[in-house]
């Protein structure tokens, strides 16, 4: 076309960046690549190819990392990881600074190459992804220099396995390696098989930052190689951001290896546009949250709830904008959507659109010959139980549904096994503010989508994953309290002597569920004897039926979790009256059952219950830093449902020092009191009875550890369990919650002074971190 | 979409090719449910410039395009006729003859001239056998609070002076004070003063308060019958920006999809570089589609912008970068 012909055509053109840099890079490497340890490049070995997905090319060859060289890498970060940590914060800092500058001054070429291996449009690498990154490494120097002040008695866990996606390769790099390194761990990383290039510049770069060898190593492969870190013995945490079936999978092979980890997966997140929005505004969010990166985003808004009134309207909109988006070679700087990150996906994606029954609408954009392109895609008419309204696609495919009422609005939204991010778009801030904390979800923003930032949690609930990225959250899942553990000493249950001593009037301590005694399923009872041989009395034996049951009632009180932390507080100073007022009694009773006097564990656990009345209206939220005109608040919200498996030492104490905690921040509870002295606790229903506990906040089922352990742990509608217990239960529990990757807090066997068992790691156990973006202005 | 013929010589009237505005009844319920979220729009203001890029001679013809989108501008107290009769030289001949000859588009012209009432008669003169339009800014500009016979008369005089195009400024305060139906009365008062002459109505918007209020605004001067709505006079503290636009062509958009009829756009101030032009012209096109690339429904209000247009072109040209006085002055 000439001049003329433009000017009458007013087309926009090719505007292609330039990719010499990153492809003289590449030829640099001979286009072959080894892995990263111990500060150089290994030999490659037998290798694979890294292809440009918008054009089928081949970028370069990398290689598949074996176990052996999975056990290099381990070895190098393991030989590094002392004195890495030893380093004062401030000379950490020093280098995460400069691995931060560093960053900033190679951001084109490390986004140019993040384009031509993912396929993501260079003005998304260059605009969000690297700028992202160097503020991830900026925030933890920050965090580097303030540690030692801010978190005493704490330290690294030691060397970090991290296995990446690849939709944000180098990002979700920065958000593992960042702050792991702050923390004094060193990494082992995977990059995706698709994109591992932006890994290995990264790397090579470092030397100039003055990162010690060994600290951070790079080993390429595929999902056999991720699964050889996971697995490796010497390893202390993995952080895995990925699919959630992978992410099941990490967390069953990891039970009971005392491993750390972290799991950031899949989502199906809401985007509710209610009646008074903006709607253009909105139009243009749902533009950023679900043709963003070609979809290929966990946390993008891909589930489109619109209120009834507004959705015909919305929908034209929706589909006149999508017209206007440019589909293209991802280099061009005048896209909006680039090339699906592999032919695999490509696939996955047009079959799932393809199964649909929905009305689909294919936006009418010319799609480049060849390559990975696919049309952004609205699918309409849609209803709950349509599979693609509950199944991740993970590209461009917007599903649609109407609601009539916020309450509406709020039951769809939590329709879905998956619990990342949500969007609400309102303005009404008294609507807004009121749905935000009722959507399950790690993340919500108002009036605004995809919004990122290194001081500011990330990461989900569900199964969406535990753990949070991002602020002084998300360094707390590097570290651990400083100091050795113990082994926990087995305590066993007294026997059944050859002949009892019986005396008194029968006490039948039955259930405690929903608020009453309830009598156990099964019908069977255990006879708990003194340490002297007197029967103290029966406790029934409870099974999965109660435990179904206890659960269910632990949710018809969740409006526990809505009462003010004034209110809870005044329950739990109540319950340590009452305790108080039968100290004596439940000192007797820790006397017969354990043989010592249990005075000092129950003055104990009257003070642990003013430890928690004091924490229930003081464990603040914070307003995170966030670089916007507006707040991204960290609210503290209650975890939900927690099955407590109580330790069998310290009956009293230990049942107590889990349950206050819990109730505290607003959870309701299943309690599996001490297998070998129950009777401690069944003794506590008539606290409970007359402390104003609401019914079905705090239930109890007595009976076998190894049992109701495992069925808690595997009940889809538990949010977390915490588990105190003795022997391999730990690993029961941590394999069982894979099934629904429910957040597991467990002692590894090793053993707690329950003397000194409270504070924040209580309360951060019983929370998760809600970050709600809550841009603002007017003018 | 409706496709036009592009010929730099036809006719820069407005409404030639699309029916002409004639307005609707004020509809109240319409105009309080407008929304306008100031935060989301500022961020989808900011990445706009990043979204779109044209270069080599897509960038050359999308300038020459802006060129002939430009309503050339004086609006000084030390206006005088040979002033005036410099800027409609500069109007008729706006890049030197060879460039546009090398460029292939001899015969390029801006938009239309906006000079004050006393000038009109002078810019009608000097634009004599041309296509090209004289605006006159009317009705008390730029604050719009002579009296309002004087400002409706205002108009008569220079549509009977031979302008083509009037420019009223609205009054603030009823659009401060939420008084609509006075906006809309006096709106549509000024639309018939205005008779054949089309009407842009300046907005204000650096005075308007809110977002909010400018969507609002621009609504009810599109009820009562504006031919055009444009941002500003170019004496407030702030004058065009991309969330402002950003909230007018959205009302543009959404009062084309309940009426069936286009209005025209015009920022005005503040738009001095090549660059702030395409960005302009990018804004357009996507959010309401080709037609508003013409100057029946698009005009950029600048002074200075054309200067820097004129260096560009050389550029792409020359490949070497230009200077300011190899090109002509307005």
């Amino acid at each position: 076309m000439n001049i003329r012909e433009i000017f009458d055509s007013m087309d926009y053109g090719p505007a292609p960046e330039g990719s010499s840099e990153a492809l003289a890079w590449i030829a640099n490497h001979k286009g072959r690549f080894g892995h990263w340890v111990g500060g150089r490049f290994t030999a490659p070995g037998e290798t694979f190819a890294t292809r440009n997905p918008a054009n089928g090319q081949v970028l370069a060859e990398v290689t598949q990392g074996s176990a052996a060289d999975v056990d290099a890498a381990v070895k190098a970060a393991r030989g590094a990881q002392a004195k890495w940590a030893r380093m004062p914060g401030f000379e950490r800092a020093k280098v995460l600074y400069a691995l931060a500058r560093l960053v900033q001054k190679n951001a084109r070429l490390l986004a140019v190459l993040e384009t031509l291996d993912n396929g993501k449009p260079i003005r998304e690498a260059r605009d969000i992804d690297i700028p992202l990154v160097a503020r991830h490494f900026y925030y933890h120097a920050g965090l580097a220099q303030l540690l030692d002040a801010e978190l005493p008695g704490m330290e690294a866990l030691g060397v970090c396995g991290a296995v990446i996606p690849w939709n944000f390769p180098l990002l979700m790099l920065a958000w593992k390696v960042a702050p792991a390194l702050a923390a004094g761990n060193t990494v082992v990383l995977k990059p995706a098989e698709y994109t591992p290039l932006t890994a290995l510049l990264f790397a090579e770069l470092s030397v100039q930052a003055g990162l010690p060898k060994g600290v951070l190593n790079i080993v390429t492969g595929d999902g056999a190689t991720g699964a050889a870190l996971v697995d490796h013995p010497d390893v202390n945490k993995i952080a895995f951001t990925g699919s959630t079936s992978v992410g099941k999978k990490i967390r069953a092979a990891t039970a009971g290896t005392g491993k750390a980890l972290t799991l950031e997966l899949g989502g199906k997140s809401p985007y509710i546009v209610f009646d008074d929005a903006d709607l253009d505004s909105a139009i243009e969010g749902l533009v950023d949250a679900i043709w963003f990166n070609q979809g290929q985003v966990c946390c993008a808004g891909s589930r489109l709830l619109v209120q009834e009134g507004v959705a015909e309207r919305f929908h034209e909109k929706l589909k006149r904008r999508m017209g206007d988006l440019r589909v293209g070679d991802p280099l061009d700087k005048c896209i909006d959507v680039g090339a699906v990150v592999d032919p695999v996906q490509l696939e996955t994606i047009t079959r799932l659109v393809e199964a649909s029954d929905g009305e689909k609408f294919r936006a009418p954009c010319a799609l480049p010959e060849g390559g990975c392109f696919c049309p952004p895609t609205l699918i309409t008419g849609l209803s709950a139980a349509s599979p693609l309204m509950q199944e991740e696609i993970f590209g461009p495919v917007l599903v649609s549904m109407t609601f009539r009422t916020p309450a509406e609005a709020v039951e769809l939204a939590n329709n879905t096994r998956y619990g990342l991010a949500a969007t609400v778009w309102t303005e009404n801030v008294n609507l807004a503010l009121d749905i935000a904390p009722k959507i399950k979800a790690g993340v919500v923003w108002v009036n605004a989508t995809n919004l990122f930032d290194a001081a500011a949690g990330f990461g989900g609930v569900r199964e969406s994953g535990f753990g949070r990225e991002g602020g002084w959250e998300g360094l707390l899942a590097y570290l651990k309290p400083s100091g050795q553990t113990k082994p926990l000493k087995p305590v066993a249950a007294v026997a059944a002597p050859s002949e009892p001593l019986v005396e008194g009037i029968d006490r039948t301590a039955k259930l405690f569920i929903g608020g009453k005694q309830a009598r156990p399923d099964g019908g069977y009872s255990q006879a708990i004897y003194s340490a002297k041989g007197k029967l103290l009395g029966q406790v029934g034996i409870g099974n999965r039926k109660d435990i179904r049951n206890a659960v269910e009632a632990a949710h018809a009180a969740k409006g526990w979790g809505k009462a003010t932390g004034a209110l809870r507080g005044q329950v739990l100073y109540y319950l340590a009256e009452n305790l108080s007022a039968r100290a004596s009694e439940f000192a007797g009773r820790l006397r017969d059952l354990t043989g010592r006097s249990g005075e000092e564990e129950v003055q104990t656990a009257i003070r642990r219950l003013f430890t928690y009345a004091a924490w229930a209206d003081k464990y603040d939220g914070a307003a995170k830093s966030v670089p916007l005109r507006g707040v991204a608040l960290a609210m503290n919200e209650p975890c939900g449902v927690v099955g407590i498996i109580a330790p069998d030492e310290s009956p009293v104490l230990g049942a107590i020092s889990l349950l206050a905690p819990a109730i505290a921040m607003g959870n309701t509870c299943v309690l599996v009191p001490s297998s070998v002295a129950p009777l401690a606790m069944t003794d506590f229903y008539q606290v409970l009875e007359t402390s104003d506990v609401p019914g079905g906040v705090i239930n109890i089922v007595t009976g076998p550890h190894g049992e109701l352990a495992k069925t808690l742990a595997g009940h889809m509608d538990v949010d977390a369990v915490w588990c105190f217990g003795a022997g391999a239960l730990s690993k029961t529990v941590e394999s069982e919650a894979a099934g629904n990757v429910k957040r597991t807090w467990v002692n590894h066997g090793q053993a707690t002074d329950w003397a000194t068992a409270e504070g924040p790691a209580f309360l951060r156990a019983a929370t998760e971190v809600k970050t709600i973006w809550v841009p603002y202005g007017e003018g | 979409m409706q496709t036009m013929t592009d010929n730099p010589m036809r006719t820069q009237l407005p409404q030639v090719a699309h029916a002409r505005n004639p307005g609707m009844a004020l509809d109240l319920d319409w105009v309080a449910a407008v929304q306008a979220n100031t935060s989301a729009i500022e961020r989808r203001a900011a990445s706009l410039p990043g979204r779109r890029s044209v270069k080599k001679e897509f960038q050359a013809a999308w300038l020459l395009k802006a060129i002939s989108l430009i309503d050339l501008t004086t609006l000084s107290g030390d206006d005088t006729v040979g002033r005036v009769q410099r800027l409609c030289a500069k109007a008729r001949q706006p890049v030197r003859a060879e460039m546009l000859e090398a460029l292939g588009m001899p015969g390029l012209t801006t938009g239309a001239v906006c000079v004050y009432h006393e000038m009109v008669e002078t810019a009608v003169r000097a634009l004599e056998g041309t296509n090209i339009p004289v605006a006159a800014v009317s009705t008390g500009f730029p604050a719009g609070l002579s009296p309002f016979h004087l400002r409706i008369a205002e108009i008569g005089e220079s549509v009977k002076a031979g302008a083509r195009e009037i420019d009223i400024v609205i009054s603030r305060r009823h659009a401060l004070t939420g008084n609509w139906q006075a906006l809309y009365g006096e709106m549509a008062e000024m639309r018939a003063a205005c008779g054949e002459a089309h009407v842009k109505a300046i907005l204000a918007t650096g005075e308007l308060g809110s977002l909010r209020n400018v969507a609002r605004a621009s609504l009810v001067c599109m009820m009562a019958g504006a031919d055009f709505i444009k941002t500003s006079t170019g004496k407030e503290s702030v004058n065009a920006t991309l969330p402002v636009s950003l909230v007018m062509i959205r009302a543009i958009r959404e009062y084309e999809a309940r009426t069936g009829f286009k209005v025209g756009y015009k920022p005005a101030g503040g738009i001095a570089k090549a660059k702030d032009a395409l960005v302009y012209l990018s804004l357009m096109k996507d959010e309401l589609g080709h037609p508003w690339l013409q100057p029946d429904l698009f005009r950029f209000g600048a002074s200075s912008l054309l200067g820097d247009i004129e260096r560009q072109l050389e550029h792409h040209l020359t490949g070497r970068y230009s200077a300011g006085y190899r090109h002509a002055m307005g």
